[in-house]
């Protein structure tokens, strides 16, 4: 078939030795942090270029630099260290058959860890997945993460949803969709209604960059536009959406941040393992939002280290040692070799705080395990899933479940 | 040969005979689908024609109802069925009613690919059986094969229609074998095939319950009840005249499908029984469906929400005793 169409390629396929040297980075430090009452149109640059904090001697430089403390940045370390400790724990788990599915979030931590320590516990996450890090620096237990991908005794969602598809209503996380993108529109609603009712909690969501050719990030960004809604919406952009380059959702040379501003929308496009630089575009985002000056789009750019999920095969579409030659590097060693140069961390005591979370994430498996686990239980009670289909047990369900228990 | 090697057969010789058939999804080129079902294809068939598109099912199915104007042949893949709830604008009010709102002058000679079923640990939103929506649609064909012969043969009439196709594979069954014949055969839509021959009772059956209904008949067996087994393998067009003889026949009728009892294929398909053999049934027309409540994850839930050769069994034996 003879086509004059673009049909866009990975850079890289099995077989092949990957080279980025052609993705264009900036320099830690070279562009502007403009006030956060600012339109549209006057983010270009920050929406085309890349906004960077660390650079190649691991110092933290130019405006957009957050100052955080020592103390800041020990946890946001600590906090990544622990997503990746624990997602490689669940990933053995389910190559042993313990857990039937997971997803691991390594190599793109910061985006979690940074942007959620940047919010307040008001403010409401409307997660894709692979954010566990939010879970963690909201502070829930591994435990209660483990027992809901084991579906046991202790599931909170009571065996009724996928593995890691998490649902923390406590601490302002919404329900996971296992259907891509529903969360952004749903965002901006939850935004628009926190300013009815005169809160000044804003609406935080993400999105894949694969996702976000779906209509729901359009309909999110139209409404956050027209009602300038307190929301920061976010493009995870790792670069792989299962198989798919993120070329096939974007097009090639078009930055995700770059759209918000056919929308009236700032942009901002943020080196997503740059902790520091994650920190400081979330904390102006949601700043403007709260100031009542609308909404934010930040893609954050970053890599999809692991395979999609456990069911996914990358050796398939992309080299697998592709990440190896990623230029934004590994946004833990990252943070690391920055407290190391800031004299606040070394070597020795990063070793070992990984051998104590390794330890606490051991131990938390074990005691979820003391729970049930997923082949011989103690499961959640069969009647468990004719509950909350609707607000009371309706008369047929009734006689369903006494049915069934016959 | 396994049902899904026969999908992915039927498409190649498709293409190879037809250089309209296209095909567009996600992951479909390098990856051949989730479920491995177009592995190879993009190699023979190159990235225009097998088109790995941008996440947006509705966007793909947009486009495969604007080239399939242009007398294109498009299959478009939908990795899980339960994405179909974001085609329906295209499918519902666009592919079924452009022949009728262009006065007859444009056809949309496509396919919809997608998959249906339970018992895959894929939780709520990725295991519901939802091709009754479908054939609740005038100018919309659904196509549900439970053998790897059926398969290719519909699916190749499926791209040869005229009208636009939904055709629904069960991920549970991709690694079903039977045999398929090297040359080249198609099944005619409406054409139900009566996979077991009894005289006692019908079990009416789709796709992955198929099956179900055979293990159950096996069941009956060494209770000396005879079961017919019937495969309608199209849900529109319908073959009443099959079912309906089947009914008069054997005068006890189980219907089973998988999508939720209520308001679904086994509704449809009771009252068509209840029409056309009400006077020869022994019994009222037995209805099986997955119940009225999301699809659960953990396995024990799970597999209580769908129905099982031995619930069928029992149905049966309730019948007829």
């Amino acid at each position: 078939m003879a086509t004059k169409l673009h049909i866009p390629h990975a850079p890289f396929r099995p077989g092949d030795k990957p080279d980025f040297s052609n993705i264009k980075l900036p320099k830690a430090g070279e562009l502007r942090r403009p006030p956060t009452r600012i339109h549209a149109n006057e983010t270009r640059d920050l929406s085309f270029s890349m906004i960077r904090v660390l650079d190649g001697d691991h110092r933290a430089v130019g405006e957009w630099d957050p100052h955080l403390d020592a103390e800041t940045l020990r946890q946001g370390l600590r906090h990544m260290l622990l997503n990746r400790v624990f997602d490689d724990r669940m990933y053995k788990m389910q190559r042993q058959g313990k857990i039937s599915f997971y997803m691991r979030a390594t190599g793109e931590e910061a985006v979690a860890v940074a942007q959620c320590m940047a919010l307040r516990p008001g403010d409401m996450l409307f997660p894709s997945y692979r954010q566990q890090g939010l879970l963690i620096v909201r502070g829930i237990r591994l435990v209660d993460m483990m027992c809901q991908c084991l579906s046991n005794s202790r599931d909170n969602l009571q065996g009724r949803q996928l593995p890691v598809l998490y649902s923390f209503k406590d601490v302002n996380f919404f329900t996971l969709s296992g259907n891509l993108g529903t969360q952004f529109p749903q965002a901006v609603g939850w935004a628009m209604a926190a300013e009815y009712k005169g809160t000044s909690d804003v609406a935080v969501s993400w999105i894949g960059e694969g996702s976000s050719a779906e209509a729901d990030f359009h309909y999110g960004l139209t409404f956050a536009s027209v009602y300038r809604a307190p929301v920061v919406l976010n493009v995870v952009n790792n670069q792989w959406a299962i198989s798919t380059y993120q070329n096939v959702a974007g097009g090639d040379q078009n930055p995700f941040a770059a759209r918000a501003i056919g929308y009236g929308i700032p942009g901002l496009r943020v080196d997503g393992n740059d902790f520091l630089a994650v920190f400081a575009a979330t904390s102006w985002a949601a700043e403007r939002a709260r100031q009542g000056a609308g909404p934010t789009l930040i893609e954050l750019y970053t890599y999809r280290a692991a395979p999609h999920s456990t069911s996914d095969d990358p050796g398939r579409y992309r080299p697998l040692d592709e990440w190896q030659y990623w230029p934004l590097g590994d946004p833990i060693d990252r943070l690391k070799k920055h407290m190391i140069a800031r004299g606040e961390w070394s070597e020795e005591q990063h070793a070992e705080l990984e051998k104590e979370l390794t330890d606490h994430v051991l131990a938390s498996w074990k005691e979820a395990e003391s729970y049930g686990t997923l082949n011989e239980g103690p499961w959640p009670p069969v009647s468990a899933m004719f509950e909350d289909v609707y607000k009371d047990v309706p008369p047929h369900l009734i006689k369903q479940k006494r049915e069934l228990l016959e | 040969m396994t049902l899904g090697e026969a999908v992915r057969e039927a498409l190649a010789e498709e293409m190879r005979r037809d250089s309209r058939v296209f095909i567009c999804g996600e992951d479909i080129a390098e990856a051949g689908t989730v479920f491995k079902v177009l592995t190879g294809l993009v190699d023979e068939f190159g990235k225009e024609r097998v088109l790995d598109t941008p996440i947006s099912e509705a966007g793909f199915t947009g486009i495969a109802v604007g080239a399939a104007m242009t007398g294109m042949r498009p299959v478009v893949d939908i990795m899980f069925g339960d994405f179909s709830t974001l085609v329906m604008d295209q499918m519902v009010n666009q592919a079924a009613k452009v022949r009728y709102m262009s006065g007859g002058k444009c056809k949309v000679p496509m396919v919809m690919r997608a998959t249906l079923g339970a018992s895959r640990r894929s939780a709520a939103q990725h295991s519901q059986s939802l091709h009754a929506w479908f054939a609740h649609i005038p100018g919309l064909k659904v196509v549900l094969p439970s053998t790897p012969y059926d398969a290719k043969g519909l699916m190749k009439t499926a791209i040869r229609d005229d009208n636009p196709v939904v055709f629904f594979e069960d991920k549970m069954m991709y690694k079903l074998k039977g045999p398929v014949p090297a040359e080249d055969y198609t099944i005619p839509f409406g054409v139900a095939d009566i996979k077991r021959v009894g005289t006692d009772i019908t079990i009416i059956a789709t796709s992955s319950m198929v099956q179900v209904a055979l293990d159950a008949a096996k069941m009956l067996e060494e209770f000396d009840i005879s079961a017919e087994v019937i495969d309608p393998r199209t849900v529109w067009p319908l073959d009443e005249k099959t079912l309906i003889e089947s009914a008069k026949k054997t005068s006890r009728v189980i219907v089973v499908d998988e999508g939720y009892e209520r308001y679904g294929v086994t509704a449809e398909i009771a009252s068509v029984i209840a029409e056309g053999a009400f006077f020869s049934l022994e019994a009222p027309v037995k209805r099986i469906g997955a119940m009225h409540v999301p699809i659960p994850f953990s396995p024990p839930l799970e597999d209580a929400t769908i129905p099982t050769e031995r619930q069928v069994f029992g149905a049966a034996k309730a019948l007829c005793g």
